[in-house]
């Protein structure tokens, strides 16, 4: 069996790379936690990485014409922002909740941790494989 | 390495937001001054925040961050006060007070003060994350 190391790693260093965009959203949006008419933005984590091809699934369209529009952008490592719904409105048209990005910060901050232990026991069992568990 | 970059972010807003507490500071320090005319009475300052936006990343539309675009007096007019025996009395006896409201600006420095923390807190936690990221694989 043919070691592929990309194909290894290359789930984990997409997972690191959209968890490192959403977090640079999020610490965007608690540094203009008090901006006048800021709109707090976030990515969708899970279509992010389904698009990213990590849930499987992925059978792209066919594009027969040249006016077709490619559906998804499998293989993209950041993803386009979106703008969160505010739940309560303000009068500085700020739609920041601070509490919601604290929670959607420690979230992702936990994602990013178990990535990285996915990625270092995986680097570990390779390096038993190569060096025979010596 | 982008994780850097949310250090770039928590620093402008921890900058910013000391601004706002210094403007706070300055002006309850100056909330029981007077003055002998309403053109030269201490007005209260506040900052005005603004998003950096960077399009440079590629990222669409990317911010980076907060800045402070400006720092406003209040228009308030200032309380005109009977006080004869003040030394700054204008000729008919009257000084002019602060427009500062204490009440007001006790309330901006906790606000300044929690959105620093958590500043911070967003700080810390790419700072772990980042160091995590150095150590792997060994």
């Amino acid at each position: 069996m043919a070691l592929d190391i990309y194909a290894q790693f290359n789930l984990h260093a997409r997972a690191l790379g959209l968890a490192n965009q959403r977090l640079e959203l999020l610490a965007d949006n608690v540094a203009n936690t008090d901006t006048p008419n800021y709109k707090a933005r976030d990515i969708d984590f899970s279509a992010a990485m389904q698009s990213a091809g990590g849930l499987g699934g992925d059978l792209p369209m066919a594009a027969t014409r040249p006016g077709h529009i490619q559906a998804g952008t499998a293989g993209a490592n950041t993803t386009t922002p979106l703008y969160r719904v505010p739940e309560q409105p303000s009068l500085d048209g700020n739609t920041v909740d601070s509490q919601k990005e604290n929670a959607a910060i420690a979230e992702t901050a936990v994602r990013y941790q178990a990535t990285l232990t996915f990625l270092s026991s995986r680097i570990r069992g390779m390096r038993d494989a190569f060096t025979g568990g010596r | 390495m982008s994780l850097s970059k949310i250090f770039d972010i928590a620093g402008s807003a921890m900058s910013a937001q000391s601004a706002r507490l210094n403007t706070t500071a300055s002006n309850l320090a100056n909330a029981n001054t007077v003055a002998s005319s309403a053109a030269t009475a201490y007005r209260s300052r506040q900052p005005v925040f603004q998003t950096v936006m960077d399009n440079s990343a590629g990222m669409d539309p990317a911010s980076a961050g907060v800045r402070v675009a400006g720092i406003v007096e209040s228009t308030t007019e200032p309380a005109r006060v009977q006080d004869p025996g003040n030394p700054l009395a204008d000729k008919d006896g009257y000084i002019y007070m602060s427009n500062v409201n204490p009440v007001e600006e006790l309330v901006n420095m906790i606000s300044a003060s929690r959105s620093y923390q958590n500043s911070v807190e967003v700080l810390n936690t790419s700072k772990d994350l980042l160091m995590r990221t150095l150590s792997l694989g060994q």
